[in-house]
């Protein structure tokens, strides 16, 4: 029996994989799913900031609305600028490969971004641009080291330049190493209010990832009420055909 | 009611119905004194009834092309009602036939279902094994992911390793010089057409051949050797109705923990869906790190344990062999297993020694084959690969010199 305890225990345990980047502390981001407001606050700030870049081409206008309790008007007003169908993906206009010449590398789909990265390296991600000469947009980040990305939310984050710290190498060779970052220049939000705006983006994207989440950890529940009550008729059945086995 | 029974004797005048019925399940002996390890046969057979059904209305709805499969993928779990719990079903189903089947063969070993006279039901249920890897491995390329296809990547180009006809062989199976369109297509017709019917064929031969020769069970005692007058095992208990009741207990205590995996951590942690594998499949780009899903990993940290060249032999090729080897080394296990008794409770220390080592390298090398190699990982897994074969080929040997104990007359309850 503790062999299977075990196994099971091993399948569950959440995966210890490092995204890329490596071995960089991420923050929690705390998100909180069942928050409308934060969802509603965090697909503006997409919309606004990501979605002339990054497309989202699997998420529809429709579904958004719905499940964020937004209405379609609502939608086609703040959210749509370029005259898409409300039935529509969220897609966008610019070619893949003008990107590409512009910044390296075509921005990627964001849609299942946050189940490749997951909540926690995103929220960090996006809170650890520092400001970086050598790169071709002037800024690098923390967790994803010469990223070809600007730092879109500069605006609203201010800029923040990197924390050094020597470490000696196994060959007693002292390097300087990125340890943090520290704002320089403050930008239209304080820190916290920053973190927040953050927070609700990456509480988006995760919703984004997999829409259907929360009615599918509600179905979960009713199946296993009636999976529990199935059980102890099937168990009881069972006794009583049993009763004379010995 | 007098209309179904002249409708039933119709029929069995024209097939064998009623015989069929009694011969496998209400007239089917089998032995009383099953106990939890017994579950796992009627739960595989579950399993492979989810997969088939959830299989077909994913189908309806994915595109074997690789323009198009990620996407309708997604189109799946946003756009189609229910496509989501069916497709989440048919993913934790894969895992979930693997963690059965794994029991069923653990519980094999436990109780030496393969021994004299199962032989047959054994190398029958090693080729539904085979199958199963087939099937897994041909349906892990269609969602199309990065991981999908670096992993099948990965595993053509150990073909390629083959010494001569490797390079040729691995195209062939690719149909290009990459995995790609052509690559998904047939892949797609193997995983939906040519594996399961192979795998329907055997799943009945396996059942046949247990039901010519009656069950095995945890004592090892052979049931039919005591008879009444009426020529009824006296230890033995119709399958239908006691065991139809008795798995449905199983059926719902199962259904539990898979329901738990697909409503609550569908991804199995990144071991039933891996993170890379909701990127679409980029042949530019290739991950960080690829591991296969964790139900080959055991075989995967084999391969890698070999390090040393041989002659014109290089350590890859060696590595493929020793994997193949690996899966090969189980259908000899009727033949290799000399022991009096077939049941672990009969056993001596020796066979429960090696059979619990053997278990914690299988655990071990799966772990490992999920983790990048490093020394002292290649090492262990060495180490492991060693104790796997150890417990095969050593056999003959510590069987024989094993002290076992009597075994009873009849079966006993535990």
């Amino acid at each position: 029996m503790k062999k299977q305890l075990l196994a099971l225990l091993l399948l569950v345990s959440p995966a210890l994989a490092l995204a890329s980047g490596g071995n960089v502390h991420l923050d929690k981001a705390n998100i909180d799913p069942t928050n409308k407001q934060s969802l509603q606050r965090g697909v503006r700030t997409f919309v606004n900031y990501c979605l002339s870049c990054h497309s989202a081409a699997f998420q529809r206008y429709n579904r958004l609305a719905r499940d964020l309790d937004i209405s379609e008007d609502d939608v086609i007003e703040n959210l749509m600028f370029t005259g898409e169908k409300i039935g529509d993906h969220m897609t966008v206009a610019v070619s893949k490969m003008d990107v590409k010449n512009w910044f390296g590398a075509a921005p990627p789909d964001l849609t299942l971004v946050a189940r490749v990265r997951g909540v926690d390296w995103l929220y960090t991600y996006l809170r650890t641009f520092y400001i970086d000469d050598s790169r071709p947009f002037g800024v690098n980040n923390l967790v994803f080291p010469n990223v070809g990305m600007p730092h879109v939310l500069w605006e609203l984050q201010g800029w923040q330049k990197p924390v050094y710290k020597t470490v000696t190498d196994e060959e007693g060779q002292e390097h300087q190493m990125v340890e943090g970052v520290e704002l320089v220049k403050a930008g239209s939000q304080s820190p916290a209010e920053y973190d927040q705006t953050v927070r609700d983006l990456v509480n988006f994207l995760a919703y984004m990832a997999e829409p259907v989440k929360q009615e599918r950890q509600q179905l979960g529940i009713k199946v296993l009420l009636f999976l529990a009550v199935f059980f102890v008729i099937a168990y009881l059945l069972k006794k009583e055909y049993w009763k004379d086995i010995h | 009611m007098g209309m179904l029974i002249s409708l039933r004797d119709w029929i069995d005048a024209r097939f064998p119905m009623t015989k069929m019925w009694e011969e496998h399940l209400s007239k089917y002996y089998a032995p009383k004194n099953f106990n939890f390890w017994y579950f796992f046969g009627s739960l595989a057979l579950l399993v492979l009834v989810i997969q088939i059904v959830t299989g077909i209305f994913l189908t309806m709805n994915y595109k074997p092309d690789a323009d198009l499969a990620f996407a309708s993928v997604e189109y799946i779990m946003r756009d189609v009602n229910w496509g989501w719990l069916i497709r989440y079903m048919h993913s934790t189903g894969a895992s979930a036939f693997f963690i059965v089947v794994y029991l069923h063969m653990f519980r094999g070993l436990l109780y030496g279902s393969y021994k004299g006279p199962r032989e047959l039901i054994w190398i029958f249920g090693m080729l539904i094994y085979l199958c199963l890897m087939a099937e897994a491995f041909f349906g892990y390329l269609l969602p199309w992911g990065q991981m999908s296809y670096w992993g099948a990547q990965v595993i053509i180009s150990l073909f390629g390793a083959i010494p001569v006809v490797g390079d040729d062989l691995a195209l062939w199976i690719r149909g290009d010089f990459v995995i790609s369109d052509a690559t998904l297509n047939r892949f797609f017709a193997f995983h939906v057409i040519a594996v399961p019917l192979v795998l329907l064929i055997l799943v009945v031969l396996h059942i046949l051949a247990l039901h010519e020769v009656g069950s095995n069970n945890p004592d090892g005692v052979e049931i039919k050797k005591n008879k009444d007058e009426n020529g009824i095992p006296v230890d033995g208990i119709p399958f239908h109705p006691y065991y139809s009741v008795k798995d449905i207990v199983g059926v719902v205590v199962f259904l539990m923990v898979f329901s738990i995996v697909v409503f609550f951590v569908p991804d199995g942690g990144g071991y039933f869906l891996e993170k890379p594998n909701f990127e679409p499949a980029d042949p530019l780009k290739t991950p960080e790190h690829i591991a296969p899903v964790w139900y080959f990993t055991p075989y995967y940290a084999i391969l890698r344990a070999v390090t040393i060249d041989i002659g014109p032999l290089s350590a890859k090729f060696l590595g493929v062999i020793l994997m193949g080897a690996a899966v090969v080394i189980l259908f000899f296990l009727p033949w290799l297993d000399k022991s009096e008794v077939k049941s672990i409770r009969y056993r001596g220390p020796i066979y429960k020694t090696m059979l619990t080592l053997f278990v914690l390298a299988f655990f071990m090398l799966g772990y490992l084959g999920t983790q990048p190699p490093t020394g002292v990982k290649t090492m262990l897994a060495q180490l492991g690969t060693v104790i796997y074969f150890a417990f095969f080929l050593l056999m003959p040997w510590y069987t024989k010199i094993d002290k076992t104990k009597p075994v009873p007359e009849r079966v006993t309850f535990k």
